[in-house]
């Protein structure tokens, strides 16, 4: 077809959507035509001066207006119910999902691979491997689209949000944000390159187009950065009258002094090292100072680091149920 | 039945001048309480708003008709499409049906002689100018560059334009809404004549009412909430900035509470107009009166609970999306019922051509098509894909923009006797609604286009595979143009015909075309007393349905 309604279907959620894309569509141009043509059809035969049977015309009918009201009604609550199971799948990422990190800022996108390649702007992917964006901004709200995906999130200053696809075939796609973020808005774009599995993975081995191989993990970044703050000095193997030892924190559940227990997540943890007044563990005060100069990337290695010395619930993922938006991973 | 003779006022030969003769001095006009002189004062101020976000809307056309820009740095764009945004929703959209139509016409609909508070309605219009100053202000000095949906943290931490002022003037303005909108509630309790029962009310009285309800529950709420982004601001007091403990999707909840329900504010209005032309075109009764009524306080109380579907993608849970998603629909239902109603109201009626009805054909064929692909934004999944693109930027203009304008249009081609005694040129009139039709949507149907193929909205720079789509809209844009300037050419012109029409040129059979056309400052003379509902197009209807007492 030379006049496409919708962009190349390159992900697992592209064919499923434009299903019912092209119903909802359908139904459109339906009711825009069937209400068109009566509206039309009625004036022009009922026209002033026409000699047409005008007799039997009613002021209200019952009848009637329960049919067009049950009409719409069940057709809009098959068409909740269908989008809403798409949505949820897009919501739910497989736990095997491979990780990649975007940190989003005024005016471009940051990606990186759990085993420290960095990309600007540019994602590669393996064709045919769930892959799960665990995502944050340095600033404004910004939002990752792919239209080829038919996928796109907020990416939040604060917090961590999280989507994940599964790209359906190789090639170059397009790279958007979709929220407006300021002057550079509509520069702040790239490309999502889609290869085959192998070549994924000699490209990753290899250090990615920088050609780095055996650069450090982002695990070895976090433990290089955790030592140099010092961190094992109140946070060691065992838990300390300064602090809770971080072993086997990942998804675990705290006590808070006001009582209320929260699960340590990734959003947690990162604020707890920002602004760790925020929410102070049962038994412990507030003496730790405020690590405010760490970068989200510095954020990023720690929460891997800490991921290696275990989690409450293993296996997961390394940013396991990342984001208080937790959509459905803190249910599973 | 009473035995006194039925009056029509038009034929009263002692009758006193006109609201419009009533005083000629400026002062008679700035100082004035009547609701008739009022409503006019705010068509001129809404038309010269209108005139300037028409503007903005040119230039912004115009800049996309190449994917690098034509004429505009991307930081001047931001800031045209903002103030194209603010002035267009704060300063037209929302005033523009109930403060000039509405003003205008509900007390006479309803048989009184004036709104309940006639000195606040005044008021209303100052803080509209009020406001609206605050906001021209704001784009003299620089021009503001957040978008009209002021997101946070940009709004309040990031943008170095003048974002307070242009705060400070919407939320003026938001008073002037709240301000009407207490008197249209209390003139519609308190001040109905005797024999005007709730069922007997116009339609677009209805509409008005619905309207009213939603203003004043909603409108304090974005009043505050934009208060805060300025105190975020100036004060840095942290509500919605992460870096000070703050939530920024706080705001899009606030924000959306009023501004979904903003939506029904300028959507209600237009439909209580499309009711008034459609029946008296048709000359018949409008059908189903009671489900039209009531669909109107279904979608003031619904359309507050939908705001979430702003936010399927924004971090909002997928639980509470599925809420919103559901009502969405929910809320999609009375609308429907409107449609299909007046699709029976013209069912063996006998349709007149006019230009009225002319605009009233364009208006289905917009909110159709407007509502229809509202249900993919409601839908979670196809939401993900469209939303921020220009699919919503086509969608929200068809409901809004094309719907609100279109009804406006043929509201004041409706009425446009009764508020100057005189008409305009009915060739030119039909000319003009033809190409009002087409360009809107030659501007905004490729639009649909541009958003399903993932074109993002907002944006200065575009690949170039969407340039054709553009160009289309852009040709729209002009076609559009056409048809207004046409429109208000022939409009003005009018004033240089001979008045001395007669009162009621269409055969009106609400209380409104009962009375003189301009009518006198008092509206009626003496008390009207209704015998029986509106509508009664019959061939020999009851007599007016209207008897007048005495002083």
């Amino acid at each position: 077809m030379n006049f496409p309604l919708m962009p190349d279907q390159a992900s697992n959620f592209a064919r499923p959507y434009d299903a019912l894309f092209f119903v909802l569509t359908a139904l459109t141009i339906l009711f825009t035509i069937l209400v068109g043509a009566l509206v039309l059809f009625f004036a022009v035969r009922y026209r002033k001066g026409s000699r047409v049977d005008r007799s039997g015309a009613v002021e209200s009918h019952l009848g009637l207006e329960i049919t067009w009201t049950a009409i719409p009604l069940l057709l809009g609550l098959v068409m909740f119910w269908w989008a809403a199971k798409l949505y949820v799948e897009t919501r739910q990422p497989p736990k095997d999902a491979m990780e990649v990190f975007v940190i989003g800022k005024q005016w471009m996108w940051h990606l990186q691979h759990s085993n420290g390649v960095r990309e600007n702007n540019e994602l590669h992917v393996p064709v045919g491997v769930p892959v799960r964006l665990t995502m944050i901004s340095q600033d404004v709200i910004h939002s990752f689209f792919v239209p080829q995906f038919r996928i796109k999130q907020d990416v939040l200053p604060g917090r961590y949000t999280q989507q994940w696809f599964v790209a359906s075939k190789p090639g170059k796609f397009n790279l958007f944000c979709a929220e407006y973020c300021g002057t550079q808005h509509s520069e702040m774009g790239g490309y999502i390159y889609a290869m085959p599995p192998q070549e994924f993975q000699k490209w990753l081995a290899s250090g990615g187009d920088k050609k780095r191989p055996n650069q450090p993990t982002m695990a070895d970044l976090g433990k290089a950065l955790y030592d140099r703050l010092a961190c094992a000095n109140c946070h060691g193997p065992q838990d300390t009258e300064r602090g809770p030892s971080l072993y086997g924190l990942y998804g675990a559940k705290r006590r808070m002094t006001d009582g209320t227990v929260v699960e340590a997540d990734a959003s947690y943890i990162r604020e707890s090292i920002k602004n760790p007044y925020a929410k102070i563990n049962e038994s412990y005060q507030n003496t730790m100072p405020e690590y405010r100069e760490l970068t989200e990337e510095d954020l990023l290695n720690l929460l891997a680091y800490i991921r290696t010395l275990g989690t409450a619930k293993a296996p997961g993922p390394v940013l396991g149920n990342a984001g208080p938006a937790q959509i459905g991973g803190a249910n599973r | 039945m009473s035995t006194a003779a039925p009056v029509l006022h038009g034929e009263s030969p002692k009758a006193p001048p006109s609201y419009l003769q009533a005083g000629h001095t400026i002062k008679s006009w700035l100082l004035t309480g009547d609701h008739k002189r009022i409503a006019v004062l705010y068509l001129i101020s809404v038309s010269v708003f209108f005139f300037f976000g028409s503007l903005a809307a040119s230039m912004i056309r115009i800049e996309l008709v190449s994917p690098r820009g034509v004429m505009l740095e991307s930081d001047t764009y931001n800031k045209v499409f903002t103030a194209h945004g603010i002035i267009m929703i704060f300063f037209f959209l929302i005033p523009a049906i109930p403060a000039v139509l509405g003003n205008f016409l509900l007390p006479i609909m309803i048989g009184a002689r004036d709104l309940a508070f006639p000195r606040l309605n005044l008021l209303s219009w100052y803080l509209y100018v009020a406001g609206g100053l605050c906001g021209v202000l704001a784009i003299a000095f620089g021009g503001v560059d957040t978008g009209w949906t002021f997101y946070t943290p940009y709004s309040s931490m990031y943008s170095n334009t003048n974002v307070t002022l242009t705060i400070i003037g919407a939320f003026i303005a938001g008073f002037s809404s709240i301000a009407t909108g207490i008197n249209f509630i209390v003139t519609v309790h308190k001040m109905r004549a005797p024999g005007m029962t709730w069922f007997r009310l116009p339609l677009m009285v209805w509409g008005s009412y619905a309207t009213s309800l939603i203003i004043v529950l909603g409108t304090p709420v974005v009043a505050i909430t934009l208060l805060l982004v300025v105190m975020e601001r100036v004060f840095h007091i942290g509500v919605f900035s992460p870096e000070l403990g703050g939530d920024p999707v706080l705001f899009q909840h606030l924000f959306w509470f009023y501004s979904h329900p903003a939506v029904y504010i300028m959507i209600l209005p237009a439909m209580g107009v499309i009711n008034e032309v459609i029946t008296c075109f048709s000359r018949k009764r409008i059908f189903g009166y009671h489900f039209i009524a009531f669909s109107s306080l279904a979608i003031a109380g619904l359309g507050f609970l939908v705001w979430g579907h702003h936010m399927f993608v924004s971090s909002q849970s997928m639980y509470q999306g599925m809420v919103f998603s559901l009502l969405s629909y929910l809320v999609a239902v009375p609308s429907a019922i409107k449609v299909f109603n007046w699709t029976a109201t013209i069912y063996k009626g006998s349709v007149r051509f006019q230009t009225p009805f002319l605009y009233v054909l364009g208006f289905m064929g917009l909110f159709v098509v407007g509502g229809l692909t509202g249900l993919f934004l409601a839908a979670m999944s196809t939401d993900v894909h469209l939303t921020d693109t220009y699919f919503v930027v086509a969608h929200f203009h068809y409901v809004m923009a094309g719907s609100n304008l279109i009804a406006l249009l043929a509201g004041m081609h409706y009425w446009w006797p009764k508020m100057y005694g005189r008409l305009y040129n009915k060739k030119l009139a039909a000319i003009s609604s033809a190409l009002i039709f087409v360009g809107f949507n030659l501007t905004f149907l490729p639009q649909f286009v541009l958003g399903s193929r993932g074109m993002p909205r907002r944006y200065f720079n575009y690949l170039p595979q969407f340039q054709d789509l553009h160009v289309a809209s852009t040709i729209g844009s002009w076609v559009l143009a056409a048809g207004l300037f046409l429109t208000a050419a022939y409009l003005l012109a009018s004033f240089r015909q001979p008045k001395g029409m007669a009162a009621n040129p269409w055969g009106g059979r609400t209380l409104e075309w009962e009375t003189t056309s301009p009518p006198t400052t008092h509206n009626f003379e003496g008390q009207p007393v209704l015998q029986h509902g509106p509508y009664d197009y019959r061939p020999e209807p009851a007599a007016v349905g209207v008897k007048e007492l005495a002083h």
